[in-house]
């Protein structure tokens, strides 16, 4: 299927990241659910890439799946290619400095990702002390220095505070500055400004953008979000039910959506004025993971099927220049549907 | 300074539990059989001497008034005389009480050795065959009396083996240690016990906070993530089990030193009983009562300093 | 109890017995029977001096040896199981009862009475409470009576902690309010409403509290505080073979093994109850 379509190795030399049949099950007491299944997707050097679903999609779980971040009785399989190295099959030693040191990652609530008993400084320079030979004058500098880059005030003073002690957009501020110590070269990001209000929302994701550029990094950004995505992203990948079923540069993506998904996600994107409540306006809900529908996945929710979808998954082909791909049977009838925006 | 004011909060609060104590005491003894002017005269003495011996000690007064007189001799430190012995109440317990505490303080380090690395074997090993075998030998250790334990290690290590004294003291501190090994151990594993229930539970519950995943993520060596983000953390609330079960832990004493014969405040405490001599039983009981309040001061602030959400 | 029989049944609907509850109750059955009909088991009358069999071995026809009066160990095993279970049951009964009362009646009133009995639960938790017990005991005398009362006047303090707290929660709860928009009275919406459902931690603590128990009138057994020679009592009987560890280690290390399995049976049977419950919340 995909396998055909998409070049299944780089050259070694190949920057970036290359994610390759990504699959991540857990075995639960009802059956295996399949939280991520066969998921491709590349990031290019200084490049933004969107990851886009409802919750329960799978784009969290393929994030934590690059980081192997996932415990048992979840398994990944698939390849994740950094620097022509696959993490998934890593020795732990060595996927030790990767973390931290070349990819790093922020999570949704900084409140729960902070360790609440140690000081904001000490968490940024235990992070130091992993990857680097920096002494405890040059860390304390760094610590200092990256204070100042994400934009916390005093920095003098707030690196001996705890957590609790930050607002929440300062906490968020201060995990990327944890986060970034090493400068690693991904960033993965996942639902970062969810938690936060949405003047400090827009606050962060300028920063994140403003931090690509300094530190010549590339961000994977995980949000249910598509404003976030236009905002931010350039290229974006749609996931439904631990699938991605459409991919595309952001600008292609929002002008013609190829999947009716998409088309629905569009659709439920609020116009000025209105307030932000994001994914409500598709019909039905997310399918159960331990019991997928036959076929396309979606098919239950979309006003496009017909009887093939019932019975055969549509492969994630190419629908375009650009990398454009789509995993729907009807792409055509979707892209040529009025216009929803 | 928010942990300083945080200690003197703390402090203020222990005086409402101290005047209880007293309180408590004073009604344990005057509940006791018997009036201390004839314990003192014997059975033959005449009315007048009881009346004269009463009105010395303050018994004619009214009950609040004896309170008071009683609540001001022992903050000064006057706890009366030992019927049986005929020396102050005081110097016996400043005698005794160090064994005491130095057993317990032995048999707590005993107890957390034994149990933070076997509840992180058993937190890790998670429902495998390691957790369950901890868990069930904790499990039946947290059943076995503490008589029971000490007269099984007394009559293996001591008699038949020989590796250690049946009992009491030693004279230089490297021999106090050794006499008290097999009590200390005797006491400890019962509460190494419930350490150990607590603090799996705990490190299980911390192992799944997301800031452990970050810590992951932030490539930190396994080493420091465990004891820095995971034991940090998880100690937390064992702190707290560790202050309330400090009285278990007196209480424990009182029998282990009666089995390995230690001459510490609980075999003071069960002499005292035996001889029906009250104002040991008192002054026991409340130096007691006022060790266990300082040992929850001590670890509510161990526990602030654990955790700086706390001295707020 | 037929309300929680219900709960319980309903709690399980679909969900297999925890082993753990299968396991201690089992144990508790087995102990509950010993206690009630001791004579049913026991080979010889637990008190009978046999001059010929003095601190004999385990054998055939003294599965469990003899004491130093010939006594027969297995029999004054099995006959302490009613002086023990009997501890387990009456040193509980009456601090869980009162406690739940006074629980129920502070946590719903809140207040004064509620700040009053927070002072005294920090004091109650200074008084080690086996000092305080022992203390007690020797004030009134020794024996299993003033056991019970030594240990009534402490226990009661920690059932209702417990109860209070989670009346404090249930009464925050619509349902609460429902009945008292409904003109219930206080008392029936207290008994009737919250206390069935804020009880299950104090039932669960029970549980704990009789493993507890036991090892408490072992322990005062074994001072010569609780109960008195020459009653068969597991405490009393390993004071009676502390000396002889050497030469007849069976007549205390059997009625050990006893203390342990019916404090194991306690404290499962207590987390497969906790586990229910837990599932149910």
């Amino acid at each position: 299927m995909t396998a055909s379509t998409v070049p299944t190795s780089l050259p070694q030399t190949a920057p970036g990241l290359l994610v390759r049949g990504l699959t991540t099950t857990f075995d639960t007491s009802r059956g295996v659910a399949i939280a991520a299944a066969d998921v491709d997707f590349d990031v290019a050097p200084g490049e933004v890439v969107g990851l886009v679903g409802e919750s329960g999609s799978g784009k969290s779980v393929t994030l934590r799946s690059i980081m192997r971040l996932i415990r048992e009785p979840g398994k990944v399989t698939g390849r994740v290619e950094w620097g022509g190295r696959d993490l998934v099959a890593m020795p732990a030693e060595e996927l030790r400095r990767v973390r931290g040191g070349e990819i790093a990652m922020i999570f949704q609530e900084p409140m729960t990702a902070l360790n609440p008993v140690l000081p904001i400084g000490a968490q940024i320079e235990e992070n130091l002390v992993a990857h680097t030979d920096l002494n405890r004058r040059q860390r304390r500098e760094r610590a200092l220095e990256l204070m100042n880059i994400v934009g916390i005030p005093a920095p003098e003073r707030r690196l001996d505070e705890y957590p609790h002690q930050f607002s929440g957009g300062m906490r968020q501020r201060a995990m990327i500055a944890i986060a970034l110590a090493c400068s690693p070269k991904l960033l993965l990001a996942d639902e970062p400004t969810t938690a936060l209000d949405v003047t400090i929302q827009d606050q962060i994701l300028k920063l994140l953008l403003d931090l690509r550029d300094r530190m010549a990094m590339s961000v994977v950004l995980v949000t249910h979000d598509l404003g976030v995505v236009a905002a931010t992203c350039d290229r974006m990948a749609v996931m439904y039910a631990g699938r991605i079923v459409e991919t595309g540069t952001v600008a292609d993506v929002f002008a013609c959506p190829n999947h009716p998904y998409t088309r629905g996600l569009l659709g439920s994107v609020p116009r000025s004025g209105q307030s932000r409540t994001m994914l409500q306006s598709i019909d039905g809900t997310p399918p159960n993971l331990t019991d997928l529908p036959d076929g396309c996945a979606f098919h239950p929710r979309c006003s496009f099927a017909t009887e093939i979808c019932l019975k055969q998954r549509p492969p994630l082909d190419l629908v375009g220049t650009d990398g454009r791909r789509a995993a729907c049977h009807h792409h055509e009838r979707v892209a040529a549907a009025e216009p929803i925006l | 300074m928010p942990l300083f004011s945080f200690v003197i909060r703390r402090l203020l609060q222990m005086i409402p539990t101290v005047i209880f104590i007293l309180v408590v005491t004073f009604v344990l003894v005057r509940m006791l059989p018997g009036d201390p002017a004839s314990a003192m005269l014997g059975d033959r003495a005449r009315d007048a001497d009881v009346n004269r011996i009463n009105h010395e000690l303050g018994l004619d007064q009214p009950l609040i008034v004896q309170f008071f007189y009683f609540a001001e001799r022992v903050v000064t430190g006057d706890l009366g005389n030992s019927i049986g012995l005929k020396v102050s109440v005081a110097s016996l317990i400043a005698d005794r009480l160090p064994v005491t505490l130095m057993l317990t303080v032995m048999s707590a380090v005993i107890a957390l050795v034994l149990s933070v690395p076997l509840a992180f074997v058993a937190a890790m090993k998670r429902e495998k065959l390691a957790d369950s075998v901890i868990r069930g030998t904790f499990q039946v250790g947290l059943s076995m009396p503490v008589f029971y334990v000490g007269i099984i290690l007394l009559t293996v290590f001591a008699a038949q083996w020989k590796l250690f004294p049946v009992g009491g003291y030693g004279t230089t501190l490297p021999d106090k240690l050794y006499h008290l090994f097999l009590p200390a151990l005797t006491l400890a594993l019962s509460f190494a016990a419930v350490l150990m229930r607590n603090l799996r539970a705990s490190i299980i519950n911390v192992m799944n906070a997301e800031y452990v995943d970050f810590a992951i993520a932030k490539g930190l060596r396994s080493r420091v993530i465990m004891i820095k983000h995971i034991l940090r953390n998880a100690l937390i609330s064992t702190v707290t089990l560790f202050g309330l079960q400090i009285g278990t832990l007196f209480g424990g004493a009182v029998i282990t030193e009666t089995v390995f014969a230690v001459p510490g405040a609980g075999r003071l405490l069960i002499d005292s009983i035996y001889g029906r001599d009250y104002p040991v039983l008192q002054g026991l009981t409340i130096s007691l009562a006022v060790l266990v309040s300082l040992t929850f001061l001590v670890t509510d602030i161990l526990q602030a300093w654990l955790d700086p959400r706390i001295a707020r | 109890m037929s309300a929680l029989a219900k709960t319980a049944r309903s709690m399980l609907r679909g969900k297999p017995m925890p082993r753990s509850l299968i396991t201690g109750g089992s144990i508790l059955l087995v102990s509950l029977i010993m206690a009630v009909w001791p004579t049913l088991f026991a080979p010889y009358d637990p008190n009978e001096f046999d001059y010929n069999a003095l601190l004999a071995a385990p054998s055939l026809a003294h599965p469990f040896g003899t004491d130093s009066f010939g006594r027969d160990v297995l029999s004054r095993v099995i006959h302490a199981y009613t002086v023990d279970m009997q501890i387990a049951v009456f040193a509980t009964v009456g601090p869980f009862v009162f406690g739940t009362l006074v629980g129920a009646f502070v946590g719903y009133v809140g207040g004064f009475w509620e700040a009053l009995f927070g002072r005294l639960v920090d004091a109650t938790v200074t008084f080690p409470f086996l000092v305080l017990v022992i203390a007690i005991v020797s004030v009134l005398g020794p024996g299993l009576g003033n056991m019970y009362v030594a240990v009534g006047i402490v226990g009661w303090v920690f059932y209702a902690r417990l109860v209070a707290s989670e009346i404090k929660v249930q009464k925050r709860l619509d349902y609460a309010d429902a009945g008292r928009v409904m003109g219930y009275t206080p008392w029936r919406i207290v008994f009737r409403h919250l206390l069935p459902n804020a009880i299950t931690p104090a039932i669960v603590y029970w549980m704990t509290d009789m493993a507890l128990a036991i090892l408490l009138g072992s322990s005062l057994g074994y001072l010569g505080l609780g109960a008195q020679p020459p009653t068969a009592e597991w405490g009393v009987q390993i004071a009676d073979g502390k000396n002889f560890m050497n030469t007849a280690w069976w007549i205390s290390v059997f009625p050990g093994v006893a203390i342990v399995l019916t404090g194991l049976g306690f404290s499962l049977a207590g987390d497969g109850v906790a586990e229910i419950l837990r599932v149910r919340r």
